[in-house]
């Protein structure tokens, strides 16, 4: 990289000396570094940022769906997949790493099984959650109807989960681009690595803060985004609430 | 043999005259009788597994085609239980059930579905559809194309009562209760069914609106005739919405199978008896009014006496009118306020000792 080139003697903080007074005192945020490494570093680790999130969610979200579909029907299966999913998700995040580097090795696949596994818990019990809070009139309203199990799924059963599914994704979301940030320990990809590089490297408070930021800014803004997908989805249950206040 | 449960097309709600005399449903199915069903149970019996005793025990009745059948009795009567045999949310046990003859084991149990009216006490609306989509749900099941179900759907809204363009794009959140029902009628009727089954459908509403949704749909019944399977626990709303009554007793046992005048006139047991009530004789004379009686002619001259008593009041509130006048007779006028003639307590009497007409 260049900056790490162009400081002679293996300068811990990147560029120091060649640098703005800004950096030269590692004041607290330099937004001139910050918009002068955008291209070149913070982009590029925000996109892969994004995308480890969005494959790991929307693994986990297919999955969680298979295993709440298959414990709506049978009953039996909601415990020990319940409790499945919860061991996945005390097991310390950097721990469950380091289970998987001697078998998956340092890739994105290990990193991606990591995450995949925080989002079982959330989505799983939301998804199931949702559609069991279908009130039995409306369920015996579609048999009665002449819907079958998959028409009474799709059409009744699945878009009145929605609001409890979209809850479950923004807990899972929020968790994934939290915890992305330590797959830094297994892969060079998204924000984590700056903000290790910035720690190990003497503190250089700039990358830090900037890095930092952008995943608690991602955080957010999946958030907003999901609860903007939601409010779209669910034009009724605006309406309910509108009738309830 | 043609399927009974055919009547896919919207057969036009037949604009016939509204019942008039309170909206007592009569029995003559006359020319709209093909689009009513015969329902006949044979023996109908469902025993749960476990269960000492079954929850219906061999059901026998035939409920001709137009009619409004009541079953009414206690909790664990087995009421319910016998209207949901009929669509199969419920599997017979033992025994049969034929729609025009033919055997609802014999239809796919969402075809027999999609071609059966079906109206709960908790309505069951989808609460993610508008009221249009709600009461589209069986045409749309049923592939209709989107013209001929808006179509379909903004005239049973009129039907039922809920003006289309204010409705239609309300979620039910926004309804209230007897709109709500309204609702779920509409969706029962959408795709003109000949039989419809009433779960207590107005069970949960408040006394004005339930009685005045009673009316509606007797009114309704009257012009589009279909054979309705009606389940309530209360006898006042069986003696007013059936043209025919099931008494059932604990266990699912049929104690008595009638007319209204019928079983008030002659219960068959003292349970029976019991359950219409010791007030039954003046619940027979709810159900006459006076423009139904051959009454004395009124005296020359004779002018309203002030108790407002018409062809179309109750024998039975005519009767309390007297009572208040210290047991005179009433002149009963018409629909211009001539009168027609007078009433006297020998009309309760003798009301009350005739023979109930037979319907068969």
């Amino acid at each position: 990289m260049t900056l790490a080139a162009a400081a002679p003697g293996g300068t811990v903080i990147p560029n120091f000396g060649h640098a703005d007074s800004c950096v030269r005192h590692n004041r607290f945020f330099c937004w001139h570094w910050f918009t002068s490494h955008w291209n070149d570093t913070f982009a590029p680790a925000l996109v892969q940022h994004i995308v480890l999130t969005v494959i790991a969610v929307g693994i986990g979200f297919v999955i969680s769906l298979a295993l709440a579909l298959a414990a709506y029907r049978l009953h039996w299966l909601e415990r020990p997949i319940g409790w499945a999913a919860g061991w996945l998700y005390v097991i310390p995040s950097l721990a469950l790493f380091q289970i998987l580097v001697p078998i998956t090795g340092l890739t994105t696949t290990t990193a991606e099984i990591a995450l995949v596994s925080y989002t079982l818990l959330a989505l799983f019990r939301n998804v199931l959650v949702g559609l069991r809070e279908v009130p039995g009139e409306v369920r015996e309203a579609a048999a009665a109807m002449g819907m079958g199990r998959l028409q009474t799924l799709l059409r009744v059963e699945l878009p009145l989960a929605v609001p409890t599914i979209v809850a479950g994704l923004r807990i899972a979301t929020v968790t994934v681009v939290s915890l992305a940030t330590v797959a830094a320990f297994v892969i060079d990809k998204g924000l984590g690595p700056l903000i290790l590089r910035a720690i190990e490297e003497g503190q250089f408070k700039t990358e830090f803060v900037a890095a930092g930021g952008l995943a608690v800014a991602l955080a957010l803004s999946a958030d907003a985004l999901l609860v903007g997908a939601g409010w779209l989805l669910t034009p009724w249950a605006r309406a309910r609430a509108r009738a309830s206040r | 043999m043609p399927d009974p449960l055919a009547a896919d097309g919207p057969p036009e709600a037949a604009a016939g005259p509204p019942q008039a005399a309170a909206g007592r449903p009569q029995a003559a199915a006359g020319a709209l009788a093909r689009e009513a069903a015969e329902i006949v149970f044979d023996g109908a019996t469902k025993r749960y597994e476990g269960a000492s005793r079954p929850a219906l025990d061999g059901l026998s009745l035939a409920v001709p085609a137009g009619d409004i059948c009541v079953l009414v009795g206690p909790s664990g009567g087995g009421k319910t239980t016998a209207l949901r045999m009929v669509n199969r949310l419920v599997d017979i046990t033992e025994g049969d059930i034929t729609i025009d003859g033919r055997s609802v084991r014999g239809f796919e149990p969402s075809e027999l579905r999609r071609r059966i009216g079906y109206v709960i006490q908790q309505v069951g609306l989808f609460p993610h559809l508008t009221v249009a989509g709600n009461v589209a749900t069986v045409p749309r099941l049923l592939g209709w194309d989107r013209r001929r179900t808006a179509e379909r759907t903004s005239r049973l809204l009129e039907l039922v009562g809920l003006e289309p363009d204010r409705y239609e794009r309300r979620y039910p959140s926004e309804l209230s209760g007897g709109e709500r029902q309204r609702v779920g009628l509409a969706r029962a009727m959408a795709a003109d069914p000949p039989l419809m089954l009433m779960d207590e459908p107005f069970g949960a509403l408040d006394p004005i609106t339930r009685a005045r949704l009673q009316d509606e749909f007797l009114r309704l019944h009257g012009d589009l005739r279909k054979t309705v399977i009606f389940v309530t626990h209360d006898i006042d709303e069986a003696i007013k919405m059936g043209s025919r009554i099931a008494v059932l007793r604990e266990h699912g046992v049929l104690a008595q199978y009638g007319t209204p005048q019928e079983i008030l006139a002659r219960p068959a047991d003292d349970y029976v008896a019991r359950f219409v009530g010791a007030d039954r004789a003046l619940k027979r004379l709810a159900l006459i009014t006076l423009g139904e009686l051959d009454l004395e002619p009124a005296p020359y001259a004779a002018e309203s006496d002030g108790s407002g008593a018409t062809a179309t009041t109750s024998l039975r509130d005519a009767l309390s009118m007297m009572l208040t006048q210290g047991g005179r007779p009433l002149v009963v006028l018409d629909g211009e306020g001539k009168p027609l003639g007078r009433v006297s307590l020998s009309h309760v009497t003798a009301a009350l000792s005739s023979a109930p007409e037979s319907r068969a």
